[in-house]
């Protein structure tokens, strides 16, 4: 219990320094940092649901542009908070249609589904505006300073890492658990798989989504080929997967250090950043498939056993 | 107007419906999950392009280049990146995982290398292009041609399947992976060799696609995932399922954009693939219940 206790205490003694932070850099400090914050919640927001079950979701960025679009069009007619919880209904409205279509089934079903949602979500979108509202871009002004976006993302990033560590004492965090095992040993030891499931893959979507809302107003400029981009899904997976997607700390010790490389790579090779990512990616699966969290703890757990030995 | 929307949706669902047999050989098959499939059918059509526009190549005897070289490179990916997973999974058991993983990575190389040397623009080229009266509609020459190698094309892969000793063995793996080696099947060998297969196909569907419509570098999406939907609507590894799956979707996507709207197109897939979700997961012609 004290060690609980000390480590919340440090836990909000690092939240506090982070919050302060902007105070103490540039312009420049303040957009990287809001970004690396951005991909920390969301790689979190996605191992909440893809670690434990392995589901793997490729749809993060059809949640993200939804809620950047929602907040696009809507930061005009309603007051900010408003729009906030707006664009995070819509996106648990749209995870509960995925869920409830797919998670019943087998993964490959899911994976499938959420491969192509970004796609169709964009064309869906660009065809309404095309048609209906007749314009393709649209212009968000909101007087909210990168400083007060990254106060937002950085108490969303709190909130989404207090759920995980609370889903994983809980009871739904044990059914997760055995579901990521094996599904059938879950189903017969009378764990609801579907329901589980679908309530985890709604937390997530909506964290996903309510970044795409906060991170909106930094482009001042949207168009669905910007805030669809099929980069942050990609971006996203392999943070998760390279910290370690089962993990609570995993995902944000993986989404720091390639945030950072990936800013570098897109200033100095913007033209074969694709093709390096790719083969990051293909690395990470082949070389550390659990994540360093896990691989760390392995060998950790490796050395003691050769004291205990010796 | 109905009779060209039915004559086009058919060519179109013939070239969909050859780019998912061989998604079907790949998945049913080698079992894996190949997301990067469609990357290799654009990779194709930019292939054919260069090959008609630099080198002055027919398409059809562009082919005769695309084709074996796609085998190759299917023979060789599978060798370097899927044969480690594969003799992983083994003990892990998480193929289907890792393969949609690495798959993905490669989705992302592939499409990186096309933008580099392709540049992002939507290409096309002229290729028979003019109009020949099919039963009262005026259908382009290319795409008669295209729906023709469908058909050929699709009829030998399928007749040798069927009817040749080797696809029996092609298909005793994809009925029971774990007895096959047990009645002397080389699992492995053949896997690659459905892989290779697979990946020849997706080119072949490439080719066509080329002849008679525009594709630009970050189109491989939207093809993987049509092939997708149309081998869950089959059926996993029914080659049968995806012909006649393939043609439905040709129709309906031709049918939606000629009298509803073009830009609703892969909506009207999502929603063929949610239907088909909620009402036969196993697929239209599927018998066992969904993997």
């Amino acid at each position: 219990m004290t060690r609980t206790i000390i480590g919340f205490v440090l836990v909000g003694l690092a939240l506090l320094a982070l919050a302060f932070m902007p105070t103490q850099l540039g312009a420049y400090g303040v957009g990287l940092l809001l970004g690396m914050t951005g991909y920390v919640t969301l790689a979190s927001a996605w191992a909440l649901f893809s670690g434990p079950t392995r589901y793997i979701s490729l749809a993060t960025v059809a949640f993200f542009g939804i809620g950047a679009y929602t907040v696009a069009v809507l930061s005009e007619a309603m007051p900010y908070p408003l729009v906030l919880v707006t664009a995070g209904l819509i996106g648990l409205g749209v995870a509960l249609v995925v869920g409830l279509a797919t998670l019943r089934l087998a993964g490959v079903y899911f994976v499938i589904f959420s491969f192509g949602l970004a796609e169709l979500v964009r064309q869906l979108v660009t065809w309404y505006e095309v048609n209906v509202t007749g314009t393709l871009g649209r212009y968000i002004f909101l007087p909210i300073s990168a400083t007060e976006i990254y106060w937002q993302l950085l108490g969303l990033a709190a909130i989404t890492l207090l759920i995980g560590w609370w889903i994983s004492r809980s009871r739904i965090g044990l059914a997760l658990k055995v579901i990521g095992d094996d599904e059938t040993v879950a189903a017969h030891t009378g764990i609801d798989i579907s329901r589980v499931k679908l309530a985890l893959f709604a937390i997530s979507a909506t964290i996903i989504t309510l970044v795409g809302a906060i991170q909106a107003p930094r482009w001042t400029y949207i168009e669905p080929a910007i805030v669809f981009n099929p980069t942050v899904s990609f971006l996203t997976v392999i943070m998760a997967l390279l910290g370690g997607a089962n993990r609570l700390w995993g995902p944000m010790l993986g989404a720091i250090p390639l945030f950072l490389l990936f800013e570098w790579l897109s200033a100095n090779f913007p033209n074969h950043y694709s093709i390096i990512l790719g083969l990051m990616f293909i690395a990470i699966v082949f070389i550390v498939p659990r994540g360093v969290v896990a691989l760390a703890e392995d060998l950790f757990k490796r050395a003691r056993r050769k004291e205990a030995a010796q | 107007m109905l009779l060209t929307a039915l004559i086009s949706g058919l060519v179109l669902g013939g070239t969909y419906a050859l780019v998912a047999m061989g998604l079907t050989l790949q998945y049913g098959i080698s079992r894996i999950m190949n997301l990067a499939y469609g990357e290799i059918t654009i990779f194709a059509a930019f292939s054919a392009f260069i090959l008609f526009s630099t080198f002055g190549i027919n398409p059809l005897l562009g082919m005769a280049i695309v084709l074996p070289g796609a085998f190759v490179f299917g023979y060789l990916i599978y060798g370097v990146m899927m044969q480690p997973l594969v003799s992983r999974s083994s003990r892990t058991g998480s193929l289907e995982v890792d393969s949609i993983l690495a798959t993905f990575g490669l989705l992302f190389v592939i499409q990186g290398v096309m933008l580099i040397t392709f540049g992002s623009n939507y290409t096309s080229y002229n290729y028979l292009n003019f109009g020949v009266n099919v039963l009262g509609a005026n259908i382009a020459a290319n795409r008669l041609l295209a729906f023709a190698l469908a058909i050929v094309i699709g009829g030998v892969l399928f007749l040798v399947l069927t009817r040749t000793r080797w696809g029996t063995t092609i298909r005793a793996i994809a009925v029971a992976p774990a007895s096959a080696p047990l009645v002397g099947i080389n699992v492995n060998r053949t896997a690659r060799f459905a892989f290779a297969l697979g990946t020849m196909l997706a080119a072949s569907g490439g080719v066509m696609v080329s002849m008679y419509q525009t594709f630009n570098a970050s189109m491989g999406v939207v093809f993987t995932m049509k092939a997708l939907v149309i081998v869950i609507m089959g059926g996993l590894g029914n080659l049968m399922g995806a012909l006649v799956a393939g043609l439905l979707l040709g129709l309906v996507e031709t049918f939606v954009a000629t009298y509803v709207d073009p830009g609703l197109t892969l909506a009207s897939t999502y929603l063929i693939f949610l239907v088909v979700l909620l009402w036969k997961p196993a697929g239209l012609f599927g018998k066992a219940a969904g993997r």
